[in-house]
């Protein structure tokens, strides 16, 4: 394999690459506004859900407890509290979407309460939308762990103490999202840049006036691999540094992190772009990239926990996000945004990216068509 | 030696065979056609020789280079200008001839200068730093010779040089061709569906048709072996059912054929064939429609050798045309 040759594909696409701003700008700005949008769509904490409270006992330890339903209204606001003087009332408008939940305070409620007598009160809730029911019901079970706190604590502690400690600060869901944005860049760089202007290329038989030289499959190849990886390293790295300030990374110009970011949206770029030239080796229709650029974009993107954690997948699709690119990606760009991990946390991240990008090459080599 | 050669060479395409049993020498610095319509087979022909498909059977040697056994070194040794064209249009003309001079490895220190003269050979040099999508097809034609040639080659391969463009831009082409066989001592082998290219052009033509060899020599032996010198055409209504036997025995008549109604008469004098022509569709009350004399063309040879015409073949032949693919 001659070099000469390899580096003379890369510098042909690189001047053509910018010379066309609009790949760059497409490549950062659909990702840009899914990070933003998503970002703050998902991230928000559960605010002024309704919640129906209604009060059968009207007794001291039931206005204590709806003085605690008026307190979280006032402060956290994570419910508006609405009362109601009849239960199937407020089961109805739970059932029509007038309320997200109802706290029902049984008429015997004061009473059990005095005697010892496990009481107890009812929570109805949602749960067709499981993030505002979800939220609901861990507020109203603080509340419930308040009440049940003795007035007086045992000199003697005979329970078990949970101490939880938080290792990072809270975490929005932009930041999680952001290293799934830069991986998704890459993507569109890969496939626009590099598969769709690949086919067109051939289909314009631009193709042909290459092949008559000595350049050989090899060098072909990695020309076009290589001149992609570039273009999706200058696009991932110039996604990680915007959307690293609109997502607010601390520290984000700390120059050893920026070394390893560049690897890894390197060795993504590589691996991607190896990906997609393996799938359209053998098309010579322009059609078939754009037809299935939506698709293999869905497949890669959802299933790499770029928006939800794998640890969430059913086994079929944990299959997938174990061979897909996209997930190394993503575990390690977050490893560096969010918890600075430093090399450690991201060498078998680009080891198996590295391994997947040999494979793809091999076959992407073992399959180029030399000739017309 | 040669500086072409090739022997039975063949090309299937499952049941369809593009390429059958075509043999023929190329000499050193000779301008060497392959006429024939499209779909004749002429376009594959070019593509085994380039080694961008690969024969059925058969080989080539190009300025020795086997096509099957040494292909790096044929295309070492060969400049193409393919059908389509090639040249990258988000590219400039500079650019486009860079890139081709560091694929063939022409050394740094060269390549300014050869870049430089060769623009300027094929007038260019002003446009060099504008975009080729701005080119117009005359002047991309001539960017991708000029392209070709960056190399330095000693064999060129043109196919279908002048196709799509109009006739000022043929000629500049024409002119190109003859300057760079003459002033790089260029063997040029060279496709086309044109007569008057080919006539003009060419050495030696070989007319190729439905993947054959038809006949192969100089333009003007070609023109001497179909019989007479001049081709008398006519359209008749009212004719007798012997009327082509009489037409055969018409004064300098050297032989009769008819052809989408129209009959050919291949005559040693045209203007005495057309007089005893009008005497005889006097006497036998048969309407002279249309009647013209030329000289012997291609256009007969080809009729003579293949049975039709070149330019009905070429409106009935497959074309290169990828534009579906764009709708």
């Amino acid at each position: 394999m001659k070099f000469f040759r390899v580096s003379a594909l890369i510098e042909r696409d690189m001047r053509k690459f910018f010379r066309s701003p609009a790949l760059m700008m497409a490549s950062m700005v659909f990702p840009l506004v899914q990070l933003v949008v998503l970002g703050y769509a998902f991230g928000g904490k559960i605010k002024g859900a309704v919640v129906a409270v209604v009060d059968q006992d009207q007794t001291v330890q039931s206005r204590r407890l709806r003085e605690m339903f008026n307190g979280i209204s006032a402060g956290p606001k994570t419910f508006r509290v609405v009362e109601y003087k009849s239960l199937p009332q407020a089961i109805n408008d739970l059932r029509s979407g007038f309320v997200s939940a109802v706290v029902d305070i049984p008429y015997d409620f004061t009473q059990r309460f005095y005697q010892h007598n496990r009481p107890r009160i009812s929570f109805t809730e949602d749960n067709t939308d499981q993030f505002v029911s979800s939220s609901l019901l861990e507020r109203v079970q603080q509340m419930v762990n308040e009440l049940n706190t003795p007035d007086v604590e045992p000199r003697l502690a005979s329970q078990v103490d949970l101490n939880v400690v938080e290792m990072y600060p809270y975490i929005e869901y932009i930041k999680y999202l952001l290293a799934g944005s830069i991986a998704m860049s890459i993507f569109i760089v890969a496939m626009i840049g590099g598969g769709i202007t690949f086919i067109d290329d051939k289909a314009r038989g631009l193709h042909e006036g290459y092949l008559v030289t000595p350049i050989q499959k090899t060098e072909l190849v990695m020309g076009l691999i290589g001149a992609g990886a570039l273009k999706g390293l200058m696009a991932g790295f110039i996604l990680t540094i915007i959307g690293g300030l609109i997502a607010g990374i601390p520290r984000l110009w700390d120059p050893v992190r920026l070394v390893y970011l560049a690897i890894v949206v390197l060795v993504a770029s590589v691996a991607m772009i190896s990906f997609m030239f393996l799938v359209m080796v053998r098309v010579d229709d322009p059609l078939v990239p754009r037809a299935i650029f939506g698709v293999l974009n869905t497949l890669l993107f959802f299933p790499s926990g770029a928006v939800y954690p794998v640890e969430a997948f059913p086994g079929w699709l944990r299959w997938i996000s174990t061979v897909d690119p996209f997930t190394y990606t993503v575990h390690a760009l977050r490893n560096l945004t969010i918890k600075n991990t430093g090399f450690e946390g991201i060498y078998k991240d680009v080891l198996i990216l590295c391994v997947f990008s040999a494979i793809m090459i091999a076959g992407s080599i073992a399959l180029f068509k030399r000739q017309l | 030696m040669n500086a072409i050669e090739v022997e039975h060479l063949t090309k299937k395409f499952g049941d369809l065979t593009a390429v059958n049993d075509v043999s023929f020498q190329v000499a050193e610095q000779e301008i060497f056609g392959l006429l024939g319509p499209n779909g004749a087979g002429k376009t594959t022909l070019i593509r085994m020789m380039t080694t961008l498909t690969p024969p059925t059977s058969g080989t080539a040697r190009i300025a020795g280079h086997d096509i099957r056994a040494d292909a790096d070194g044929v295309r070492h040794a060969l400049g193409v200008i393919p059908q389509a064209f090639t040249s990258d249009p988000e590219l400039t003309a500079n650019e486009n001839m860079l890139i081709h001079a560091k694929l063939y490895g022409v050394p740094a220190e060269r390549r300014e200068k050869l870049i430089h003269d060769l623009l300027e050979s094929v007038d260019l040099l002003k446009f060099r730093e504008a975009l080729v999508r701005t080119f117009s097809g005359g002047m991309r034609r001539r960017l991708e010779m000029a392209r070709g040639l960056v190399h330095s080659p000693k064999i060129l391969f043109l196919d279908e040089p002048t196709t799509g463009l109009d006739p000022v831009s043929r000629t500049n082409v024409w002119e190109m061709i003859r300057n760079m066989r003459d002033k790089s001592k260029l063997t040029i082998l060279l496709t086309t569906h044109y007569m008057d290219e080919a006539d003009k052009l060419c050495d030696r033509i070989a007319i190729v048709d439905h993947g054959r060899l038809a006949a192969l020599d100089t333009p003007t032996a070609l023109k001497d072996s179909v019989p007479g010198t001049d081709s008398v055409e006519a359209e008749f209504e009212d004719t007798p059912p012997d009327w082509l036997d009489q037409l055969q025995h018409l004064a300098q008549s050297a032989g009769v054929t008819i052809h989408a109604g129209v009959v050919r008469i291949a005559s040693h004098d045209g203007p005495s064939t057309v007089a005893a022509l009008m005497d005889l569709a006097r006497v036998r009350h048969v309407t002279v429609k249309k009647v013209s004399v030329t000289s012997t063309t291609l256009d007969d040879v080809f009729l003579h050798y293949t049975g039709s015409e070149l330019r009905d073949a070429a409106h009935g032949g497959a074309g290169y045309d990828i534009s579906h693919l764009y709708r």
